[in-house]
């Protein structure tokens, strides 16, 4: 049983992590060992003479080079890198802010129509966003918007905002409202209470809520295209920008690049891992 | 004037199930008001709306002359202790303690300076550093005392604060309770379903039963001149003894009885419930009843013997020499001026 055990994570072990093993050693050639004919796929700290030969020479140059600038782009990866950051951030900052504080008011208050409210809530998730990117993209130009960090920030809390108001409003009803009461017999008013009590027990809930939309955000790649090709273009959009430039794609760097920009997430991830399972049972399933 | 006064306070809960149905309560100034009754009958619900933290449906709550049924909890000056404690998770003890003070604008060194002081009071200096969560219920229960106390509000509320106590030392937190309560004068309404603890603290005894209130009074008129059956089944440890009898106008008629009782007062014919405390039945050689002793409960000072009458049981209080063996016969003497008269329909007294 054990054995069976060990065996069929050790297969989905390789093939999940055979196409990072491959981008990372990619990140680690030269340019033409990443489309010689023959696969290259054993580093060697010097140069073989052999076309044939599955060795190449491991370098860092890759790495090195993240801040060059390629033709056909005008920031280097750094300079995008910047961009995500910025953008994925404020968007996560933003998002989980107001979602915190509308599921606060539907946990605590009776609001009229509360449950037709959350349904219409979480019914704007139920169009694939990209079905909106035409109309999108006429308002960001008329408003200017076009290629701006504002834009993507703006348009990414909106589209995680469903999501963060349902996480937060699981998290925030496993509060017991004692603890609000207290304080207010105490003397803090409503929005003491809120931030000095409830907010240090909704801290777990929320680094969760943060997980899933800076992964979202981080990773979207439709409306980074499309609204953001020429200004603040973030990491994903970059890339596919790099296809068709007269140097041809710089595997190597886009290997390095693409591996510095999923260490941050998955750090993170990692950070919460405990709490992501607990916002998975109590916070989604018992809504 | 009374100082905090309930005049027809309701609740009823969206549901339509009515939770407190009328309450009047006039609490003076500085007086120790303790609600008693079973669990349910909406003690912690009449506290909450108190403390603004329930809207009553009906009635008005009014404070040194102030009506302030509507104002929020926060404007209320109110001190609270929760049923289940509501400590500050992600405080420590002396913080959560200090956490009322900082709100009335206390300096730091010196609230934390008064927690230290209350704490040490209350046996708490060891767990000054740790959170709620790492306590028992019986210390966390003290530590909500605390934190209760480290204001000096205009009204005190309590829910059950010792509840998760041992005896022991919820016998000593009854005293120390009670001398502060008189040490600042404090209004106190104080809410528990342990007849024990109500005697001891209260000024007055609130009973309640099912949202209403049956009787206030001392707890010496409660205790002697319970208004209904229930307050007589529910005052005392062990309660009143509730017998069926017949009034025949001049006498008790007693199923099993020797004779008639020759009651003081002229009492309507008819179907009648005796109460009688168990330190008005005697245990004799022969008396106006006898019966089976079937328990001896053994007190320390004192020893209550339940014995199996013709008439229901009854008990009596005896002195700790002799104990009875189970199973024995014995006559019991009643002293006819413990006796009070019910009405068995309504369940209201009658004598
Ligand atoms: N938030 C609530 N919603 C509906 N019913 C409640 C609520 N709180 C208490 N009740 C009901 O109101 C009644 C009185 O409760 P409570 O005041 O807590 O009684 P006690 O404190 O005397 O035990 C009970 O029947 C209880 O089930
Ligand atoms: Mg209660």
């Amino acid at each position: 049983m054990k054995l069976v055990r060990w065996f069929v994570l050790l297969a989905y072990l390789a093939l999940a992590a055979a196409p990072l093993a491959w981008m990372a050693l990619s990140s680690l050639k030269r340019r033409d060992d990443t489309i010689a004919p023959h696969a290259k796929f054993l580093p060697a700290s010097s140069a073989v003479d052999d076309s044939a030969s599955p060795w190449f020479e491991a370098t860092l140059a890759a790495y090195r080079d993240l801040g060059a600038v390629h033709a056909g782009a005008q920031e280097s990866f750094l300079g995008h890198l910047g961009s995500s950051v910025v953008i994925g951030l404020l968007s996560t900052v933003a998002s989980v802010a107001l979602g915190t504080c509308c599921a606060y008011g539907f946990s605590r208050f009776r609001v009229p129509g509360a449950k037709d409210w959350l349904f219409f809530v979480l019914s704007t998730r139920f169009l694939p966003p990209l079905a909106v990117v035409v109309p999108v993209l006429i308002m960001y130009r008329a408003l200017d918007l076009q290629g701006t960090h504002l834009g993507l920030i703006v348009l990414y809390t909106v589209f995680n905002l469903s999501l963060a108001v349902w996480l937060m409003k699981g998290f925030l009803d496993e509060i017991p409202r004692a603890f609000e009461e207290a304080a207010l017999v105490d003397g803090y008013s409503r929005g003491q209470a809120f931030l000095r009590v409830v907010l240090p027990e909704a801290r777990t809930g929320m680094a969760v809520t943060a997980v899933f939309c800076l992964i979202s955000a981080w990773n979207e790649y439709g409306f980074a295209m499309t609204l953001n090709s020429s200004g603040a273009v973030t990491v994903p959009a970059y890339f596919a920008g790099l296809q068709g430039n007269i140097e041809g794609m710089p595997w190597p760097q886009i290997a390095a690049g693409a591996l510095v920009f999923v260490a941050p997430i998955t750090v993170f991830t990692v950070l919460v891992r405990k709490s992501l399972l607990r916002g998975m049972t109590f916070g989604t399933i018992k809504q | 004037m009374s100082f905090l006064q309930l005049e027809k306070l309701r609740k009823v809960w969206p549901g339509g199930a009515v939770a407190v149905n009328g309450v009047e309560l006039a609490v003076a100034r500085g007086e120790f008001v303790v609600l008693l009754g079973p669990s349910g009958c909406g003690k912690t619900t009449t506290l909450r709306m108190v403390a603004g933290l329930e809207l009553p449906s009906g009635g008005t709550i009014r404070l040194d002359g102030r009506d302030i049924t509507r104002l929020p909890a926060s404007e209320r000056d109110i001190g609270m202790v929760f049923q289940f404690y509501a400590l500050y998770p992600h405080l420590t003890v002396a913080e959560n303690i200090a956490f009322p003070l900082e709100c009335a604008g206390v300096p730091r060194a010196e609230r934390l300076a008064l927690a230290r002081a209350l704490a040490e009071r209350l046996e708490l200096t060891a767990l000054l550093e740790r959170r709620p969560r790492a306590l028992s219920g019986g210390d966390q229960q003290r530590v909500a005392l605390a934190r209760a106390m480290a204001r000096k509000p205009a009204v005190w509320l309590m829910d059950e604060p010792l509840g998760t106590l041992d005896s022991a030392r919820r016998a000593e937190m009854c005293d120390f309770l009670r001398a502060q309560q008189l040490e600042h004068g404090v209004a106190t309404v104080y809410v528990t379903h342990d007849q024990d603890e109500a005697m001891r603290l209260a000024d007055r005894i609130v009973v309640m039963s099912a949202g209403e209130i049956l009787q206030v009074g001392p707890p010496h008129e409660v205790y002697d001149e319970p208004a209904g059956l229930f307050v007589a089944r529910f005052v005392g440890s062990p309660g009143m003894n509730l017998l069926e009898a017949r009034s025949t106008g001049r006498a008790l008629e007693l199923a099993g009885a020797r004779a008639a009782l020759h009651f003081a007062r002229e009492v309507a014919p008819g179907n009648v419930v005796l109460g009688l405390r168990p330190e008005y039945v005697r245990l004799a050689a022969s008396g106006v009843l006898t019966g089976r002793v079937a328990l001896d409960a053994f007190m320390g000072s004192h020893r209550y013997v339940h014995v199996e009458t013709p008439a229901g049981r009854v008990v009596a209080l005896a002195s700790i020499d002799a104990p009875s063996a189970q199973g024995e016969q014995v006559g019991l003497e009643f002293d006819l001026r413990g006796v009070r008269l019910f009405d068995p329909a309504s369940g209201s007294r009658i004598a």
